[in-house]
């Protein structure tokens, strides 16, 4: 019946919902989170629940459960739905999306994020562990954490949700009191998930599979991807890092999470700080004398961290184990751009942990780093604080280098205490949230090229941070020439956050990658790898850092045949190019970037310790479909009536048939032809 | 009813069976026919016309309709050749089976295939949790689909009769009695949702065709007031 798409009369009986996200169920090493559903689906009657007096009806009153609530955005809390969890007489949820954005926040994350597997813990600051000391996501309700035993979808269409209001208006609103009549309006959501109870068993079920059957049927997905990572003087790749060569990392993490599957926009959470980490790499790429600076900056995009740091903790694991070409040795000192969108008074806060600034040697190096971000505000509408010695780190990717080793790092933020971020990890971090607006009436190419406030803002950031990194990696000449430009800043906020499918991108990616531009961005990190957004920032940093460089197509992509191509240092690409005005064909151009991927898988994984505490152990369960439809349902009477009938007129249609047949010879008179047999 | 009229008249007899499949076939050829018109029609026109889409639907189901009787003729035409043939065969120079016979159970085989035609994809879709009825249909559309079904097959088995009751005896008034009639029948389908408009002139044209055929099978009014009375 599945493929049966244009039987009519399906289409009289259904309404398919298209345009929904479903919340699917993730594991980690204890736990199951995220929602289920039956195999087959599960059905329920419609109920619109706008106001808390309209949940009575679900939970207590209605006389047709169970019921599939369809809930208005704003009541989408904690309280509602322990309530709904509570209950059998719930069997799914539908969300519509809150347009506008809730406005006293909403964040189904937790309070504490990735707390236990950043540096703080029993042994390293236990003031600090646990958020004692300051709460960073006070509005976290932790939604996104609990199991669910019913499925939940999102509703993205405002169309679609008006069809189900209308259905519901038309056929289940109890008249003059007592209960609706039937037929009733019913939704039934599909969204089986095939894992359960913990990594630890649904890998273990999956690795018997694979090694004992021949169509080995997996059931959960560890959470991968690859992280980013380029030198501003080329390394080799391949080999390793001389000891007494200095490195200072930069970092940022570039995806984000929600309730629901896929859909993740992170503006505030991801986007606005890996677009400044992006500007400010652009900026001192363009400054004269970098080659010759003393110390080398990488510039890394952690992709996972949203799940206890997959892509720093794997770096950090490889780093100890050489398997990166750089080393913990070669690691000077750590920049980490964290949130920097919603700056109050343009102030910048910067964090730094207590715990390793006890040892005088990393004190003062660490008040070094600070006394030059400081200088490097000066002239910039940027004003650079402290944000206090008695408060630990936020939760970032240093804190998973400096539970291997004690470097001196900071992490600037756009808050001191509790996040400014009140929508973090929810599907309300729009650009929105980070007051991206265009003007009215814009084409999408002049969108591209709009200038926003935001992204002034967040050139500003780079430049000072660009600067920064500038002295501290030894630059000796005034830093006024590097400058982060706004307007690559407006562009990539546009491409990541709005539209991916832009002139822009298009004209720097591999032309067998077109198909992966897609419509509204999100930045979750999937399971099939590298996701869209992982390959975008590659080939943005590429096209900004890099150089064009006069090779054929043959020559760019098969680069050791060309003797001078040092490809161990460098990475060639070959880009479809910029759209010719007046044709519809394009010019292709190869790239040489110092831009890697390295693999972002967690180590628990390769190390095959599924219940592992002290690396991430997410994965995400596997499913055949997920779709959702409704209909009419109807009352039980009436299909038991139409059985009966049919039953009926069978019973009496043999019994007839044999009496006629019995009595034929009663009933037909012998036929006047003598050739032919009588019934 | 198709059922019990399989079981206990058909069943037996491995040469009715045989009638019945290829009458099931003819009937299904003549609709694969009739279909492949219908579709390089819709194809060929607008399909955003709604009008012109009733109209070739109008179209459609009438050269179906036209192009079923012509299978039974056909198949009548089969039916005389394969006679002689048994006639040959036969030990006592008389057919095993009588001509009447043969249009008894041809027309139930153009009944059998229709009813499943009309039937099975319907079945497909009730085992779904949903009714019929969220575009403001009515919800009575599964059972009344079922009886309209039920009326076909009764139908088709009456007119196998009548037809080859007209072809062998040249009356040619009965063969266009069959098509009039079965051209009515589908036509009253197009009152629908209207379902007292289709099925109550369709089981009032069935009881007159039944009486019609029974007539012409050799029974009378003394005889089936005989059977009623349970009288030998």
């Amino acid at each position: 019946a599945g493929s049966c798409q244009g039987n009519s009369v399906e289409r009289k009986i259904y309404i398919p919902l298209n345009k929904t996200a479903p919340c699917v169920r993730l594991l980690n090493a204890t736990h199951q989170i995220g929602c289920q559903s039956s195999i087959s689906g599960d059905t329920g009657v419609i109920h619109v629940v706008e106001k808390e007096e309209d949940l009575k009806w679900v939970l207590a009153d209605g006389p047709h459960p169970p019921y599939m609530v369809l809930l208005d955005g704003s009541l989408f809390n904690r309280r509602v739905m322990l309530q709904l969890k509570g209950t059998s007489r719930v069997s799914g949820l539908a969300v519509a999306v809150a347009n506008p954005s809730p406005p006293q926040g909403f964040s189904p994350g937790l309070k504490c994020p990735n707390d236990g597997f950043g540096v703080y813990s029993q042994d390293y600051g236990p003031q600090f562990a646990h958020c004692n000391e300051t709460v960073w996501n006070p509005l976290g309700s932790g939604l996104s954490y609990e199991d669910f035993h019913f499925p939940i979808f999102l509703l993205e269409d405002a169309n679609e949700t008006q069809v189900i209001k209308q259905c519901y208006q038309d056929h289940n609103i109890p008249r003059d009191g007592s209960g609706p009549e039937y037929p009733l309006c019913a939704m039934q959501l599909f969204s089986h998930m095939h894992a359960v109870t913990s990594t630890v068993t649904c890998m273990r079920r999956s690795s018997l599979q694979s090694t004992f059957s021949i169509n080995p049927e997996v059931v959960c997905d560890p959470l991968l991807d690859y992280n980013v990572w380029s030198t501003l003087q080329p390394i080799n790749s391949s080999g390793k890092v001389a000891p007494e060569k200095e490195v200072i990392i930069v970092a940022t993490r570039i995806d984000s999470h929600s309730f629901f599957w896929n859909i993740a926009p992170g503006a505030e959470s991801a986007v606005s700080s890996f677009v400044t980490h992006l500007a400010a790499a652009e900026a001192l790429h363009k400054a004269p004398d970098v080659q010759s600076l003393q110390r080398n900056i990488m510039f890394t995009f952690f992709q996972g961290e949203t799940f206890d740091y997959i892509g720093s903790s794997r770096m950090v694991y490889d780093m100890e184990r050489d398997k990166f070409p750089l080393r913990l040795d070669n690691v000077h000192s750590f920049v980490e751009l964290n949130q920097v969108a919603l700056r109050n008074d343009s102030v910048l806060w910067m964090h730094t942990d207590p715990v390793s600034r006890m040892n005088d040697s990393v004190e003062v190096q660490v008040k070094n780093l600070l006394d030059i971000l400081r200088n490097s505000s000066t002239g910039a509408n940027v004003t650079l604080q402290e944000a206090g010695f008695s408060q630990p780190l936020p939760p970032s990717s240093f804190q998973r280098f400096l539970r291997a080793r004690h470097i001196p790092g900071v992490v600037l933020t756009d808050h001191k205490t509790a996040f400014q971020n009140r929508y973090y990890q929810s599907m309300y971090d729009t650009p929105e949230n980070i007051r991206v607006q265009y003007p009215e009436g814009l084409s999408p190419e002049e969108t591209l090229e709009y200038v926003t406030d935001t992204a002034k803002a967040l050139a500003e950031v780079a430049t000072v941070v660009a600067r920064a990194l500038y002295q501290l990696a030894g630059g000796a000449n005034t830093t006024s020439a590097i400058q982060a430009d706004p307007k690559t800043v407006s562009r990539m906020l546009y491409g990541f956050l709005i539209k991916m499918n832009n002139s822009w991108f298009q004209s720097i990616i591999k032309p067998d990658l077109k198909g992966i531009l897609g419509d509204v961005p999100q930045h979750y990190v999937a399971v099939s790898s590298p996701v869209n957004t992982t390959y975008l920032v590659q080939y943005v940093l590429a096209n900004l850092t890099g150089t064009v460089v006069n090779l054929t197509k043959d020559e760019c992509l098969n680069p050791e045949r060309t003797p001078s191509s040092e490809r161990e240092l460098y990475e060639y690409a070959w880009v479809q190019g910029a759209l010719d005005p007046n044709s519809t064909s394009r010019v292709p151009y190869c790239v040489r970037s110092t831009v890697h991927l390295s693999k972002a898988l967690s180590p628990a994984f390769e190390l095959r310790q599924w219940g592992s505490t002290e690396y991430s152990t997410w994965t995400e369960s596997r499913w055949k479909e997920i779709r959702a439809r409704i209909f009419l349902v109807a009352s039980k009477e009436l299909e038991i009536i139409t059985l009966v009938v049919g039953v009926v007129i069978l019973i009496f249609s043999l019994v007839a048939t044999y009496f006629i047949n019995a009595k034929a010879d009663v009933l037909f008179s012998v036929p006047r032809d003598p050739g032919a047999v009588a019934y | 009813p198709a059922l019990g009229l399989f079981l206990f008249t058909i069943a037996r007899d491995p040469l009715r069976i045989i009638i019945l499949i290829a009458g099931a076939f003819f009937w299904l050829v003549s609709l694969l026919l009739s279909s492949l018109i219908w579709f390089i029609a819709v194809k060929a026109s607008d399909s955003r016309d709604v009008p012109l889409q009733k109209g070739l639907l109008i179209f459609g189901v009438m050269f179906s309709v036209l192009l079923q009787e012509t299978f039974r003729f056909l198949y009548y035409k089969l039916l005389r050749k394969a006679i002689e043939g048994l006639v040959a065969l036969s030990e006592d120079g008389c057919s095993p089976i009588s001509i009447q016979q043969m249009a008894y159970v041809a027309g139930v085989g153009f009944g059998l295939m229709s009813g499943a035609f009309s039937m099975i994809n319907l079945l497909a879709d009730a085992l779904g949790p949903g009714t019929v009825g969220i575009h403001g249909d009515s919800q009575l559309y599964f059972l009344t689909s079922a009886f309209m079904t039920m009326v076909l097959i009764f139908l088709h088995t009456f007119w196998g009769i009548l037809f080859f009751h007209g072809c062998e005896h040249r009356h040619w008034w009965e063969i266009m009695a069959v098509i009039v009639m079965h051209l009515a029948v589908s036509g009253s389908t197009f009152c629908n949702p209207l379902y007292v408009g289709s099925l109550v002139p369709s089981y009032i044209l069935m009881t007159i065709a039944a009486a019609w055929a029974y007539l012409l099978s050799g029974g009378s009014a003394q005889n089936l007031w005989r059977f009623l009375l349970c009288k030998s």
